[in-house]
């Protein structure tokens, strides 16, 4: 009994201390989760990157000047003139509450931050959040060696770096910590049956919700996989505290968020947890009722519930049916039907599928992006299945589905990052336990505590799993005790029995050396990948971009530029108009009104421009005048080489202003098929605004005007424009930007005679003209 | 056979009462309080079918409070029911708090959402 006693202390000793590591180590991961996606502000500064995050950083500014309530009411009239957009109803708000809450109390704690500093390291600060939520996740599923193995892999997985770094200030920052974290209370409440963390649960999806619209992920996910305990025949009440009151809770906080509002009942993207919430009731129901009978009753209970409840299921999809059909979306969202069906948008709405990010993504961005996980995931699987509880079905389905989004669009990669970490942190441990378990009972002269010291003082790697090793074995002690608590005494049986267990797995020690020697190999590769992919593929601003040639590197910072002059030489009711990738960086950082930006809501409107885009000079300067628009602004990367110009997006630009004004047609742009701006090149490319605009005066930098993006020379050199006056082209020639010459007063007697002689040419043009509604 | 499924039904009725009246009186309580709030929830559904669902979040909240009260009560039965080996650690006290937290919150947000 003694012994028992003194061997009970030796465990709770390493228990404690095994904690204090787990915690250091911790912490060293939340330090290098946040140090690693400092190389961007290192490499060129303290700068939001992209587009969207101007937007967020514009919204943060108005609600930590004006104010919460401001903020819900805010009408924007800069963007979408002359429509406005409204802000506070139209946005997710979790991210710019997070940052404005951070900086409000940095600020009360009289620490001055400016606002953009707030915003820059928001990222970084939840990305340590996201991975101690991986921790905790995976410590619910496997233990804590494993936790820690698929913390430290997810603190540098690529795909979560590339929309985390410093400055990458989006939705995506924080709502990959709100999903990780949200997945673990629902893990966490399967596993204790406890109300209080399903009302945690329900708060964690309320704050998804708020941050991001890949919270329909969760509820479509979290359903499934009650759905799948049930038909496997795992039903426990834990399920049903786990999943019932979520449903309720989290339904009635998702429609506090005003931009889903009435969707959180309305829309079919939401009928799945509705759905599975009927089913798990009568489910219970049925529990309960064979708890409480003998099973001969039961089965004429059976009988005569599977009668009735036929029928009332029957009502129910009736109901359910009605109601899609008269939902004024028709149920699903053009972006979730995208989901279900890949090819959908492609065909009906060319807006999504413009979007570079909505395309499927290529077999090389697998391994760019999550690298050796994609090998470690299957292993994790596997190890998933033995034994298999609720806890890691959830994961693997989690895996399973998320493949499959990924696969559908790029963007969704982001959400197969942590399910892929926490795989392969399973996978990891799980074979470094195995290794590490042989290695310790071939070498029989050391002792249980050498031998943690040995780990420790070798490789880093190594050194968790031993830990790894220790904490599962007391929380496997821990369990069992559990389970066997009315009767203390056997405690050691079952141990000695799965002793006598892994002596049997025991793999000779040479293999066991050879294989975790290649196992830190791996993870080395792993680590050298994600920190060249933090440095140098995913940290670039894309607002200052930067290029290394033989005589050294060159700064392009011409965008900062072209909006600087915007906001010094304009007035500040001007309105800009511009293809609608620069429409947050336009009101952001120029303060100035445009006419469409990166929320793509209206698809009208954008047509409108794309119309103007590749119509003929008059044409176009018709269609602006009409919007009122004073300056166009076009992005050209034909001289120093920039491929995402306009130039390079105008076929999209052709097919979005085709869609809504047929006289736009794509084949009159197209040379045999082939996009080209060469001699070769359809008159109707050569004579539209957007090749004008960008190719005016282009001659006359190197007399041959020869296209570095294009690789040509291109068609037509010498062209005057007569309705635009150029009145600022940047530095590198990245950002040009016109005015619209104001109509002449004289010219009007004119202009009506060229009319009524051009008029039957041009009669088909000007109808489509009035059609448009500006 | 129509006569026997019926017998059937009958002993099947009587076999579900007296397991049902074996219970202790608090469950049946909690059962009574759940019985209430599913019917005020139908109530309201029949309500908004003969009038309209005009102001919508009112309905909602109306309708989602009632459920929302009747499946953490029924969470609480569940976790109080000493039947139940899985909850034989929690004891019934901390239940009935996680509870009242949990209708805390349900109800502070439906307080929010009633407009």
């Amino acid at each position: 009994m003694a012994a028992s006693d003194a061997q009970n202390g030796v465990f709770s000793v390493r228990h404690a201390f095994g904690n204090v590591l787990a915690f250091f180590i911790l912490l060293l991961i939340g330090v290098l989760a946040f140090s690693i996606r400092l190389f961007s502000v290192i490499k060129y500064e303290s700068v939001i990157h992209e587009f969207d995050p101007y937007f967020n950083y514009r919204v943060t500014q108005f609600l930590t000047k004006n104010g919460i309530y401001d903020f819900w009411n805010w009408f924007d009239d800069r963007t979408w003139y002359p429509l406005g957009r409204v802000i506070g109803g139209t946005v997710y708000p979790g991210l710019t509450l997070t940052a404005g809450t951070l900086w409000w109390i940095l600020n009360s704690l009289n620490i001055p931050l400016s606002v953009e500093t707030v915003c820059v390291f928001t990222a970084p600060i939840f990305s340590a959040f996201a991975s101690w939520a991986t921790y905790l996740l995976t410590k619910e599923v496997k233990g804590a060696g494993a936790g820690l193995t698929a913390a430290i892999l997810l603190a540098m997985v690529p795909s979560y770096i590339s929309r985390s770094v410093a400055g990458s200030y989006d939705n995506e920052a924080v709502a990959i910590f709100a999903l990780i974290f949200t997945f673990y209370l629902y893990i966490k409440t399967l596993n204790t049956g406890s109300l209080f963390y399903a009302t945690l649960n329900s708060i964690a999806y309320f704050y998804m919700v708020c941050s991001w619209g890949g919270y329909t992920f969760i509820i479509n996910l979290i359903p499934m996989h009650v759905l799948l305990c049930i038909v496997t025949g795992r039903y426990s009440s834990r399920l049903y505290i786990a999943y019932a009151p979520l449903v309720v809770l989290g339904t009635l906080l998702a429609s506090l968020v005003p931009v889903v509002g009435f969707n959180a009942v309305m829309t079919s993207e939401h009928f799945a947890s509705f759905l599975v919430f009927i089913i798990i009731h009568v489910v219970a129901l049925v529990y309960y009722i064979k708890g409480s009978l003998s099973p001969k009753m039961f089965k004429v209970a059976v009988a005569l519930v599977v009668s009735v409840g036929v029928a009332v299921c029957f009502a129910m999809v009736a109901v359910l049916i009605a109601l899609v059909a008269s939902s004024p979306t028709k149920g699903w969202s053009g972006r979730s039907l995208s989901l279900l069906d890949p090819t959908y948008a492609s065909k009906y709405i060319p807006i999504i599928a413009s979007v570079s990010e909505h395309q499927p993504p290529t077999w090389p961005s697998y391994f760019m992006d999550i690298n050796v996980l994609a090998f470690l995931v299957p292993a994790g699987i596997i190890a998933c299945f033995s034994p298999l509880s609720d806890a890691s079905s959830f994961v693997v389905l989690y895996i399973v589905t998320s493949v499959y989004f990924s696969g559908v669009m790029v963007r969704l990669m982001l959400v197969l990052a942590p399910a892929a970490c926490i795989l392969s942190g399973i996978a990891l441990s799980q074979a470094f336990d195995v290794f590490t378990r042989s290695i310790k009972f071939q070498l029989p002269s050391l002792s249980d505590n050498s031998q943690a010291g040995e780990g420790s003082s070798e490789n880093v790697v190594p050194n968790d799993s031993v830990k790894a090793d220790k904490t599962e074995d007391t929380s496997k002690e821990r369990t069992s005790k559990k389970s066997k608590k009315k009767e203390k005494e056997p405690v050691e049986k079952p141990l000695s029995k799965s002793q006598i267990k892994k002596r049997l797995l025991v793999l000779p020690l040479e293999t066991s050396v050879i294989a975790i020697i290649l196992l830190v190999l791996l993870g080395a590769f792993y680590v050298v990948h994600s920190v060249w992919a933090a440095a140098e593929a995913y940290s670039a601003p894309s607002i200052v971009l930067t290029s290394h040639s033989h005589d050294g590197l060159h700064v392009f910072d011409d965008f900062r530029e072209a909006y600087a002059w915007l906001s010094h030489n304009t007035e500040v009711d001007d309105k800009v108009a511009s293809w609608w990738d620069y429409g947050y960086q336009t009101t952001a950082m120029a303060n100035r009104t445009v006419i469409v930006d990166n929320n793509t809501w209206n698809n009208t409107h954008i047509a409108t421009v794309g119309t103007a885009m590749s119509s003929p000079e008059k044409a176009a300067w018709e269609i602006f005048q009409s919007l009122d628009v004073k300056y166009v602004l076009v992005v050209f990367g034909g001289l120093v080489g920039y491929p995402s110009d306009d130039i390079n997006k105008f076929l999209w630009m052709v097919r979005i202003g085709g869609g809504v004004f047929p006289h736009i047609k794509e084949p009159d742009y197209l040379r045999d098929g082939q996009y080209r701006i060469d001699s070769m090149a359809t008159p109707t490319m050569l004579n539209c605004l957007m090749y004008k605009l960008s190719y005016y005066r282009f001659v006359e930098t190197d007399g041959k005007a020869f296209d570095r993006v294009r690789r040509t020379e291109i068609g037509k050199k010498h062209f005057k424009l007569t309705h635009f006056e150029e009145v600022f082209t940047t530095h590198h020639w990245m950002v040009r930007i016109y005015k619209l010459k104001s109509p002449k007063n004289r010219i009007r007697g004119k202009t009506k005679k060229s009319k009524s002689k051009t008029s039957s040419k041009t009669a088909s043009k000007r109808n489509e003209l009035k059609r448009n509604p500006f | 056979m129509a006569r026997s499924s019926s017998k059937d039904a009958q002993d099947l009725f009587r076999a579900l009462w007296s397991a049902y009246a074996a219970t202790p009186t608090n469950l049946k309580i909690i059962d009574l309080y759940v019985m209430f709030a599913v019917f005020t929830a139908l109530i309201q559904v029949v309500y908004m079918a003969l009038v309209g669902s005009f102001p919508f979040n009112s309905f909602l909240s109306g309708v989602l409070s009632c459920v929302g009260t009747a499946v953490l009560a029924v969470c609480l039965r569940i976790q109080v029911n000493k039947e139940n080996k899985e909850f034989k650690d929690l004891a019934p006290e901390r239940a009935f708090a996680d509870f009242v937290l949990c209708n805390l919150v349900l109800h502070l947000v439906i307080m929010n959402f009633l407009g």
